[in-house]
């Protein structure tokens, strides 16, 4: 894997973030990323679209991306700029949709605690940590093989290419 | 079949699935699925990936795909989504089509598509309602949409089972959406993530299909990757009902549930009809504690709760009365079948007499797009899944989810209401 770490600047959001507040339903007739982004996040806080040109992780709470399959809340962050999402723990769903548009997600137990917004992260993905603003380091629960190969291939439309060109292997 | 009598049922189709004698939980296995759902909400990214890699449908038969959510459409960018979908459809020879006024995706699905013992995954987080029908189904996102559409396979962890153990008999004023939300309440909102919730014990017997339905459909709610019924007697004649061919044979690995040391224990007897208050399904409180809350609209529809036998309950209370002048009641039937046997049978004449707006088959107000959208500042009790902030219109509104025959009761009174008051 070529990606070795992750550096921004840190918004933080509460648990249970829903996807209807990542998208609202309203703006669901929208696929293009870029105008998904101008509305990510919109249904927490209508301020949080603004915020997000400057700000490109998020340190969340439990269970991010609770609700709906809508994969147009990966887009939506995506098409904000965001980076890589660090929660406490994320919905089923979401995580696997994030993996398959190659939004980085990890799990770091302890995160929402330790970091203020606007605080700078770096995610270390060689050494499997979150390196706080204060230089402390919080490990990231280890990502499984099968999500680390679709990683690899560039998500799973690219690896699905490989397979319709190549055939099954 | 070499399947171990104590493995999970989801387990099992799992096995089943994948060409194996048996799966342990937390392996990654590569199953076969039978059937893809997409619809109008998440099908349009589906659709944009596979045109962009050009690919042929290799079995447009197992693609179901249903123009539910803005249906008739309200506006412009629906239309031209819908317009999209319906070329689609022509162009690759999807013959499981289905146009605006069929229904709600998962109520059709359940009305003689989906089979016991299959393998069903949709482009949809609800669809776990399926697993009523001792089907192994789940919500997944539009790429893997794709990918099973163009592959007809996927991955799945196989999920730790969180068994269920249902004792006593449901009483007549409450129903699958009281049991569901009793255990949301217990397991909270990540409470079964990633899990399997498997329902047994002797309480099943009293489950109609129409509550196993419900309680499968919002099992999604505590996180579950999916949610399953053994398959019995209730089953087997939900199947015939709708002719569906089955090899009972085949399926009768289906049949026993584990009903010993289970993780959670309901007695339905001492169960009262329960309220999930705003912001979360998982917020929830027994109808008497909530009593008085004013409404200003009450909605009864959705896949959770907009079938035939919801509008029966809910017209046992609306015979002969008027809905309070200060509420708006909207019915939405699940699917043109449930209009069709509602009409036949008097219901939605009874419903009209009563006040009630009658809309065509949808997911309407479910979803916030139209068909009685909740304004601001507005309180709402919804037979629907979920009262997050904005689902169902403004963000400042306020949504409790109830059963039908709760919306109904407190569609009468203006306020949050115990239908006991009603069914004596
Ligand atoms: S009725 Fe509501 S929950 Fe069900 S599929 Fe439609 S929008 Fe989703």
């Amino acid at each position: 894997m070529c990606l070795k770490s992750v550096e921004g600047i840190v918004l933080v959001v509460g648990d249970n973030v829903d996807t209807d507040a990542i998208v609202p339903g309203r703006y669901l007739t929208l696929t293009d990323t870029r105008e998904l982004g101008k509305h990510a996040l919109e249904g927490l806080d209508p301020s949080i679209p603004g915020k997000l040109k400057e700000r490109n992780l998020i340190v969340a709470g439990r269970n991010f991306g609770c609700g709906s399959s809508r994969e147009h809340a990966v887009l939506a962050l995506l098409g904000a700029g965001v980076k890589a999402v660090v929660a406490e723990s994320f919905a089923r769903i979401f995580y696997r949709n994030a993996i398959n548009r190659g939004l980085l997600v990890v799990e770091a137990p302890g995160v929402s605690q330790k970091v203020s917004d606007g605080d700078r992260l770096v995610i270390d993905l060689e050494s499997g940590v979150v390196v706080l603003a204060s230089g402390e380091t919080l490990p990231f629960k280890p990502i499984a093989r099968e999500v680390l190969e679709i990683i690899e291939a560039g998500g799973l439309i690219e690896r699905l290419r490989k397979e319709l060109q190549y055939g099954r292997g | 079949m070499v399947n171990v009598a104590m493995d999970s049922l989801t387990a099992k189709i799992l096995a089943r699935a994948s060409g194996r004698d048996r799966v342990e939980v937390g392996e990654t296995v590569v199953a076969t699925v039978d059937k893809v759902m997409i619809h109008d909400v998440t099908g349009p990214i589906t659709l944009d990936l596979i045109d962009n890699l050009n690919a042929r449908i290799p079995k447009p038969e197992s693609l179901y795909i249903f123009l539910d959510h803005y249906s008739p459409s309200p506006s412009i960018p629906a239309s031209g989504i819908h317009r999209r979908f319906r070329i689609f459809a022509r162009t690759n020879g999807v013959i499981n089509f289905f146009d605006v006024g069929e229904g709600v995706c998962h109520q059709v699905m359940v009305e003689g598509i989906v089979k016991p013992g299959e393998v069903v995954v949709g482009a949809d987080s609800h669809t776990t309602t399926y697993g009523a029908l001792a089907a192994f189904s789940t919500g997944i996102g539009s790429s893997e949409a794709a990918y099973a559409i163009l592959t007809g396979r996927l991955w799945f962890k196989v999920p730790e089972p969180l068994y269920v153990r249902l004792d006593g008999a449901l009483p007549s004023y409450a129903s699958g959406k009281d049991i569901i939300l009793s255990v949301l309440g217990i397991l909270g909102q990540e409470g079964a993530n990633y899990k399997a919730l498997e329902f047994a014990g002797p309480g099943l017997r009293t489950l109609s299909m129409s509550d196993r339905l419900t309680v499968a459909n919002m099992s999604v709610e505590c996180g579950a990757k999916n949610a399953i019924f053994p398959l019995d007697e209730v089953t087997l004649d939900y199947v015939r009902e709708f002719n569906t061919p089955i090899d009972l044979s085949s399926l009768s690995y289906l049949r026993t549930a584990k009903v010993e040391s289970p993780h959670l224990t309901l007695d339905l007897s001492t169960l009262e009809p329960m309220v999930a208050k705003p912001h979360s399904p998982a917020n929830v409180a027994p109808v008497p504690s909530v009593e008085g809350v004013s409404i200003d609209a009450a909605f009864i529809g959705s896949c959770t709760n907009g079938r035939y036998e919801d509008l029966l309950a809910a017209a046992r209370i609306l015979k002969g009365r008027r809905v309070s002048k200060d509420v708006r009641l909207i019915v939405t039937p699940a699917s043109k079948r449930v209009l069709m046997r509602a009409l036949q049978d008097g219901l939605i004449k009874m419903l009209l007499d009563a006040g009630a707006v009658v809309t065509p088959p949808s997911c309407g107000a479910c979803f916030g797009g139209h068909l009685g959208v909740v304004g601001d500042d507005e309180v709402i009790i919804s037979s629907s899944n979920r009262n997050f902030v904005g689902r169902m219109g403004s963000p400042k509104a306020k949504i409790y989810l109830a059963s039908p025959v709760t919306v109904a009761a407190s569609a009468l009174e203006g306020c949050v209401t115990d239908p006991r008051r009603y069914l004596g």
